[in-house]
């Protein structure tokens, strides 16, 4: 049961990975990057981590991409117009190889590898507040705040009218 | 969500992602659909981090993809904060029309 | 003959899903009619009362010619986006529906003197047998909810974009900057609760209202967490868009909003997620906020039946609290509105999170 849905958001996740990648309109672009965002977060809950799978769309899903959507909309985004000339394609096939390469390599490891057991797993909320507000992770904590906030004020001021 | 061979593809599924992601920012004209490609990166590393996560059985990989995602959430709006600057300067996206500092 | 736990799991889930999603739907309906009734009273006048006795069958009415009624489509509009913004808004008005709690827990009872014709209805697995109208009961319920909400969103700008007509693009992303500028204080007016109830469970929330205060009503959340449960309400009526800040939907603005060119089906479609959305959150703050199932009194027990009496009465108090909004206020202004969710809710959600964490710091729970 695990297994099917597991197989079928991967599936998805990589479907519309690639028409993001691929749709010249980039609002269809976006839909399909919400698609994976969204297929991602349910391959979280199956490894076990439902507050990451939550935060996922709470963040990812339901707030930088409705940004994306917004500027998209407001800018009045028209689709790319014309083929990409020979340079890039040139580039594009080298990427393509070199991705290709990684992606076999890493995937003959893998296979190889030997899976053992997966250890006992608490992933909580409460344990993962424990470990956040931890001396460990306290200072960074506090300091991801600060750069939201520095985020916010660059981003009013970068988008300003008059600069 | 025993069955241990999910975090191997897990980890497979987040190479495809991040090689998606490359590509994307490689091949693509427009700037939003190149920042979407890096947003498709940075899923693929946090699909990882949960997934080794899982192997090890701590919670270390899940507090950092919240930290990723904090970033992540930063990045897009000051990213987006300068397409919308460059857009107002030349009225275009395209990639290859902001050359003014080449060479 | 007994099936598999995970196969009677299965059959419970799809029996509770039908069973709530039926009720929604009639809910649904029956919120349509009482609606214009109670408005109409509220402005000295009558209100449908022709189909049938007092007007009830006016949503049938109404269903029927929706039914009829031509399908426009704008012949420059995105056909697959204007197609499938209404299943994203419905889509996600009933995920939302999947763990909240419409109920108190119950015991089946053993009906035992079943002919045998009739017994395969009610099989042994089912005898005495506790459930309660939740289908799904997750550990971060809460936050679940506060997901969907962040996806609705998409519902809207989707209608808004599809329909390639300047007044829905700026009606769908109005309406979609309202929707999530006030799921900011949503989520933060939840948080005093879910801090007094040391769960994201919904169901632990309710009961630890129960444990408070010895079982009185004043134990409830909504006087223990005062500017809470005021920031949540407020936070909730933008989110769902009534009056007073319904200004996607007034009929003096822009049109209609987001759903200027949808016609007949797609419109009740659209709808169904807003009235569904509304039901949705009048159920969490009765589940968080006013106490749940629990009758308030402590010698009043509140399992079973009678415990529905008391949730159905608090959600029907809830509505009609909307519907009374609706009929008593002016709409707000659009840069009031968005003064009001980033200028004064946000903060007095934030004060009072501080507070609260003192509190609980101070004394425990």
């Amino acid at each position: 049961m695990d297994a099917i849905l597991f197989y079928a958001a991967a599936a998805l996740a990589v479907v519309s990975a690639l028409v993001v990648i691929g749709q010249k309109n980039p609002i269809y672009s976006a839909f399909a990057l919400i698609v994976t965002l969204c297929s991602l977060s349910v391959i979280f809950a199956l490894l076990g981590s439902p507050f990451i799978a939550v935060l996922q769309v709470i963040v990812y899903a339901g707030a930088i991409m409705v940004l994306f959507l917004f500027v998209l909309m407001l800018l009045n985004v028209k689709s790319e117009a014309d083929a990409p000339g020979r340079g890039t394609r040139t580039l594009g096939a080298v990427a393509v190889a070199l991705v290709a390469l990684l992606v076999a390599q890493a995937g003959a490891v893998l296979v190889r590898a030997e899976p053992g057991p997966a250890p006992a797993f608490d992933a909580s909320t409460r344990r993962m507040a424990e470990i956040l507000f931890s001396p460990q992770f306290l200072y960074v904590f506090e300091a991801t705040s600060i750069l939201i906030l520095a985020a916010l004020v660059g981003a009013i001021t970068l988008a300003k009218k008059d600069l | 969500m025993d069955h241990p061979s999910f975090v191997q593809h897990a980890v497979l599924l987040s190479l495809v992602l991040f090689g998606l992601g490359t590509l994307g920012v490689f091949l693509r004209r427009n700037v939003i659909t190149v920042l979407m490609s890096i947003e498709l990166m940075l899923n693929g590393a946090n699909l990882a981090f949960v997934a080794f996560s899982r192997a090890a059985g701590t919670l270390d990989g899940q507090v950092l993809v919240f930290f990723v995602m904090v970033v992540a959430a930063a990045e897009a709006a000051v990213g987006l904060a300068i397409v919308i600057a460059l857009h107002r300067h030349k009225d275009t996206l395209d990639v290859d029309a902001f050359n003014v500092m080449r060479g | 003959m007994t099936p598999s736990p995970l196969v009677q799991e299965l059959i419970l889930a799809a029996v509770k899903v039908a069973v709530i999603i039926g009720a929604l739907q009639g809910l649904f309906s029956l919120m349509t009619w009482i609606e214009r009734r109670v408005l109409a009273f509220m402005q000295f006048r009558l209100g449908p009362n022709r189909t049938g006795p007092f007007g009830i069958l006016q949503p049938v009415a109404d269903g029927i010619k929706l039914f009829f009624k031509e399908e426009v489509m704008p012949a420059a509009a995105n056909k697959w986006a204007f197609l499938a913004a209404p299943v994203v808004a419905v889509t996600t008005s009933f995920l939302a529906v999947a763990v909240l709690p419409y109920g108190p827990p119950f015991t089946l009872p053993r009906l035992e003197f079943l002919p045998s014709w009739l017994s395969w209805l009610w099989p042994e697995w089912l005898w005495g047998r506790s459930v309660q109208l939740q289908i799904a009961a997750i550990d971060v319920g809460l936050l679940f909810i506060f997901a969907i909400t962040a996806l609705g969103v998409y519902g809207v700008v989707l209608a808004g974009w599809a329909a390639n007509n300047k007044y829905s693009l700026i009606g769908g992303l109005r309406s979609s900057a309202q929707m999530f500028s006030y799921e900011l204080s949503l989520g933060l007016s939840f948080v005093g609760v879910i801090m007094l109830a040391g769960s994201f469970q919904i169901g632990d929330i309710v009961n630890s209202q129960a444990a408070r205060a010895g079982g009185w009503f004043l134990g409830w959340n909504c006087f223990v967490q005062l500017p809470a449960f005021l920031v949540y309400f407020a936070a909730a009526t933008a989110e769902v868009a009534r009056t007073p800040f319904d200004l996607p939907e007034g009929e003096t603005e822009l049109v209609a909003g987001f759903h200027t060119e949808y016609s007949s089906m797609r419109f009740a479609l659209i709808q169904m997620a807003e009235y569904i959305n509304m039901i949705t959150v009048a159920v969490l703050a009765t589940n968080l906020f006013l106490g749940g199932w629990h009758s308030g009194i402590p010698w009043v027990a509140s399992e079973g039946l009678l415990g529905f009496v008391f949730w159905g009465g608090k959600v029907a108090v809830l509505l009609f609290v909307f519907i009374w909004l609706r009929g008593t206020l002016p709409r707000f202004r659009y840069d009031q509105l968005m003064h009001f969710g980033w200028k004064v809710l946000i903060p007095v959600a934030a004060v009072w999170i501080l507070v609260t964490a003192t509190g609980v710091a101070l004394k425990g729970r």
